[in-house]
This record gives structure tokens, sequence and C-alpha cells, in this order.
């Protein structure tokens, strides 16, 4: 099992009191799954995937990556999960708007590995994976919503994760961009055994999971597999 | 991509921000270097001035009227010459050059001049215990004059060329340029006062003041001449500036009470004071921009932090931890505080250049070692400025990417 959850439980709170937008919820992740999540504005979806890739810390339970309990409380420790074991793809790209595409995987390669030679080869190798070799020295501006999406999943690719986390990656994406994406994100699951969760709203991108999770005001309502 | 390359797209992807940032640091340093370099040029003149000038302090009998200091000897009553020792023997700090004289008032067929009698720069080093006490200046080092090794300031001012007479034997004088007119006397020419006749060994220029109007002479010559036994009307004495203001008067009073010691109060003090309110108005403006530089690169960084929350939240997301997003301002704030150190010298020096002759007259040249200084002084500005907003930036969260415009 690649990620074991228990009781997680995140709180908010508002000036109307307090919210459970995650509430005691137990979830097993298998390795090389492609999970969706779905489920209406509110749900707890996203903040479900934040905690999945260490970006919020819960209010109470337990995470397991691998098998090995992780201390959700504390920061540095879980910068350094993201970096080894997470990449991200965004709704809204993410990408550095005055870097090249080249630049904004080299960014993220850098965290690890200093050699800006071999950050370099690795950043042009991904590109070319995604299609995008000719448009390496392109600002974000100067690409397509489709194109900047593939950069932002090289980008995702470039510590080799053992979890790739999508929120609403096809949210910003016509119909045709978006299943090129969705292609995109199932190959990397398929290919390079990589497990994807999905965050999304549309009924057709969740069909591209093999477990499919509906959740309602922070709970898990139905689990298909 | 390292964080350096990183930090230097932004700088440069931002180039308004990047501008107005740097004018401030600049504008900032600028102001420092420019008074500071005048400043000390300024202090330096001034010791080359009070050189030029000779003798600032004059020591006379206690009923004298001193209402010109240049006529001030004349006809004045007498003390002894001893006191010329007594000072020296004293070892005051600040005392440099001293040159006692006597003047009186003698006619000349129908022209009225005055007799003074100097003692020569080789007599007074013929003075075993003047030259022990540093009377020939160089070895006193308290002298405001300038420092060992540097070339000793001539007496540039016309008015003030025969304090540097060095040789003057029994029988030579030095005449005054209206004397000389009026007696038509010439050099190499004799000149018979009191019946004992004198070799004209120069005539000095024209000066404007009561020198023209004098003979100078040996002090000894002159003293038997006037029947005034070992008494002289006057000491003249080069008194480092600082010296001055630190109260070396009043201890020389102490030292000859029956005498009236008086400087040429508006030069020196003037001088000094100009110099004082210059260091003050530095200090002043060190201590406005420290505070003003720092609070404004401050809020240039923070404005920068809070315009960078989703690229710093999209950092944070792949990995980057705090210490990497302190890293990358604080380095953007010792790069602004190179640069602006660079150009605020570049600029200061500039305008100190351009304006200390246009309005206090005097020729400024660049000071080099301010350079470092000033970028040593702009990187502190600049990263103590950044350093609040740089630990706000690392609470930044790594999913503020998420948050819509």
């Amino acid at each position: 099992m690649l990620i074991q959850i228990n009781n997680l439980t995140k709180t908010y709170q508002r000036h109307d009191g307090a919210i459970n937008a995650v509430d005691n919820l137990s979830l097993d992740i298998p390795k090389g799954s492609y999970v969706t999540i779905t489920g209406a504005s509110g749900s707890g979806k996203t903040t479900l995937l934040l905690i999945l890739g260490g970006l919020l810390q819960p209010t109470s339970g337990k995470m397991k990556y691998n098998a090995k309990e992780l201390d959700l409380q504390k920061e540095k420790d879980m910068a350094t999960f993201r970096s080894n074991h997470v990449g991200f793809v965004m709704q809204s790209f993410a990408l550095i708007p005055y870097l090249t595409a080249l630049e904004n995987i080299s960014i993220a390669l850098n965290v690890k590995e200093n050699d800006k030679d071999k950050n370099r080869k690795r950043a042009l190798e991904l590109l070319e994976w995604v299609g995008l070799s000719d448009r390496t020295t392109h600002y974000p501006k100067e690409l397509s919503a489709g194109q900047q999406q593939r950069v932002a999943i090289a980008r995702a690719l470039a510590n080799n994760p053992d979890l790739l986390l999508a929120d609403e990656p096809t949210g910003n994406l016509d119909p045709s961009l978006s299943e090129e994406i969705l292609g995109i994100l199932k190959e990397i699951n398929q290919k390079q055994g990589t497990t994807v969760v999905m965050v999304t709203h549309s009924p057709m991108a969740a069909e591209y999971g093999n477990t499919k999770i509906q959740l309602k005001n922070g709970k898990l309502q139905i689990i298909k597999n | 991509m390292r964080l350096i390359d990183l930090t230097i797209k932004e700088l440069w992807h931002r180039k308004s921000q990047l501008t107005s940032g740097l004018l401030a640091i600049t504008l900032g340093i600028g102001v420092i270097v420019g008074i500071r370099t005048i400043s000390v040029v300024s202090e330096k003149a001034v010791a080359v001035n009070l050189d030029n000038l000779g003798a600032n302090i004059l020591v006379l009998p206690q009923a004298t009227s001193v209402d010109n200091y240049y006529s001030a000897d004349i006809d004045a009553p007498t003390f002894p010459e001893s006191y010329v020792e007594k000072i020296v023997t004293s070892t005051l700090p600040g005392v440099d050059n001293m040159s006692p004289k006597l003047s009186r008032r003698v006619k000349i067929g129908n022209e009225n001049i005055v007799l003074t009698g100097i003692l020569p720069k080789s007599e007074i080093a013929s003075k075993p215990i003047w030259q022990q006490n540093g009377i020939q200046g160089n070895k006193v080092n308290a002298s405001c004059a300038p420092k060992p090794g540097t070339a000793p300031a001539k007496y540039l001012d016309p008015k003030l060329q025969r304090k540097g007479i060095q040789d003057l034997a029994e029988s030579d004088c030095f005449v005054g340029s209206a004397v000389a007119q009026r007696l038509n006397l010439k050099e190499q020419g004799t000149l018979t006062i009191e019946k004992k006749s004198f070799s004209i060994v120069k005539v000095l220029p024209e000066t404007g003041t009561v020198d023209d109007d004098r003979v100078f002479a040996n002090l000894h010559t002159v003293q038997k001449l006037l029947a005034t036994g070992e008494q002289i009307s006057a000491i003249e004495i080069m008194g480092c500036c600082s010296a001055i203001s630190d109260g070396l008067l009043s201890k020389m009073r102490n030292i000859l009470p029956d005498t009236r010691i008086t400087t040429i109060g508006q030069i020196v003090s003037t001088q000094i004071e100009t110099n004082r309110m210059m260091n003050k108005i530095s200090l002043v403006f060190l201590i406005i921009i420290l505070f003003v530089g720092s609070i404004s690169i401050g809020n240039y960084i923070w404005a920068n932090v809070n315009e960078r929350r989703k690229e710093i939240g999209i950092l944070r997301m792949i990995g980057y931890h705090k210490r990497h997003i302190y890293y990358i301002l604080v380095l953007k704030a010792l790069i602004m505080g190179i640069v602006g150190g660079i150009a605020g010298y570049i600029v200061g020096t500039l305008a100190a250049v351009w304006l200390g002759p246009q309005f206090i007259g005097i020729v400024v040249s660049p000071i080099y070692t301010l350079l470092l200084l000033s970028i040593g002084l702009s990187i502190f500005i600049s990263v103590l400025g950044s350093l609040i907003p740089a630990y706000m930036a690392g609470k930044i969260e790594p999913f503020s990417n998420m948050q819509e415009d």
C-alpha cells in the first residue's frame, strides 16, 4: 500500500463555527493505482488532496506512506516528502511566469540536484516526452493552455515521484485538450507505474480512474473499484 | 537552474520595482557619500589653509588692544623674550611654529614706517631646546597641518610670505611694498634706520595689509636699536586647529597669566565649526538613512513578497524549504545592496565633485576607500530591511498558488 490514512480530520474555524472539511476519513491507496475523487463544491476533495501531498496539516489523524508513518505537523519533513515523492498538477498550471518552459522544470530538479548540466538534460528529456521540445525557451504566456499544462506535468515528473496529485487538471481546458491531458496522466500511471490521485468535477475525467471516490461533507460516500 | 539564477531573473522581470528600489538605496548612499566626501576634503582644506595662514595665535602683553590682528603688535607694551621658552618647555600639545617679534613705529625722513624685529627660521632652529620640543612643527604630532610624509605647505597667501624668511643677517632687512614705493627703495639697496644701515634683501610683494608699511629686520638687531633689552611685543604661534577648540588658549593663559592671547577667531572657529557641522550632518544623515533606507527596502521587499505569494507557494509546493525562501529574498536584498552601494558611491562622488567647487569653493577629489564603506553600508541596510519580509515569506503556505487572483 502506498498510502494509508486513518481517521483524518481537518477542521476550519469560521466566524459561524467550526467546520470539518475532511471528517474522520480513512482510506487506502494502493501503489500504481489511479484514483479519482469527485464531489460537490465544499465536499472536501481538494482539502484531502492537499493533505495527501503534505501541503496542509490535518487537525487530527494519521497517514502512512509506504507503511511508514509521516509526521504531518513537521513542516520541514513534509517539504522533503514533497520534493522526494510527490508531483503536483494544478488547474491553474502553477508555472512561474518569468521562467521559460525549460527553467520551470529545472527549478524543480534543483531542489534535489545542483548539477546544472544534468538538470538541463533531464528537463529537455521531459519536455520532449510531453511533446514540447520546440518550446524550451518559451515563457508561459507564449504557450497555449494545453501546452502550459503539459509543462506542468513535465515538472511534476521531474523528480520521478511515486505519487502524482492532480487538482482539476482539465478545469481550464477545452474538451479536446482535456482528453489529451487525461491521456498523458493515464500513460504516466500505466507505463511508469506512478500512482495518480486526481480531483475532478468532470464525470468524464473521473472515468479514467480505476478507483473512483465520491466525497460528501468531508466523508467518503462511494468507493468504486 | 540555481536559486541565484531565479533571483536574478525575478529582479530583471520586475524592472520598475527594481528601479525604484535601487533608486532609494542609491540616493541614500549617495547623500552619505557626498556629504562625507565634502567633509573629508573640507577638513584637509582647512588644515592646508591654516598651514598657509602661518600663525593663528597671537600672544600680546595684557594691555594691548587687538582691534586688528595684523597690527595689534605695533607700539604694544613689551614682555620678556623668555616667555617663548615658557611655552616651549610646557610641552603643550597643539603648539606648532612660534615666532617672537618686536614692532615699533619709526620715522625715516618724513615717512612713518613700522620696524618689526623677527627671528628668521635659521635662528629658531639654532636653539636646541626649541628644537627638542618641536618648535619647528614637524615633530609635533598634534599639528593640524598635513601629516608627515606630505609635502610641506608653502605660504601661498602673499600676506604671510615674510613668515617664511629662512635667513636674516644682523644688518639685513625685508621691506614692505608701500615702504619701498614711498622711499623709492630697491632690492640690494640700503636703508638707514636710527643711524643703522641695513641691506635690502628683498622687497615684499603687496599684501594690502599693514605689512606693506613694515620693514622686517632681525629681532636682536631691532632690540639693540630700540634699546628695549630682551623684550618682545608679540609671539606668533601656529596652533593646531583641533587643539585650539580643545582649550589650548586657556592652557596657554595659565602658563602666561600676564599676557593677552588671541586667535584669528573668525577664521579658525568658522572653519572648525564648519567641519564639526559637516561631521554632525554626516552622522544625522547616516542614522536617518539607516532607518529610512531599511524601512524603504523592507517595504519594497514586503510588496514584492505579496506580489509573489503564488510563486513562493509554487516553490514551496515543489519541495523548497523555508530556508530556500529566506535565501532567495535575502540574496535579492544583497544584490540590490551591492549594486545600490556602487551606484550610490558614483552618484555621491559625482555630486560632491560637481557641487564642492560651486557651493563651498573647494576642489573635491573622489575618496576611493568610501566605495567599500558604501557597499558595506548598502548591503547592511538592504539585508536588514529584508529580514522581516523574508521571515514572513517563509510563512506563506505551499498551497498559496491555488488561490485565485
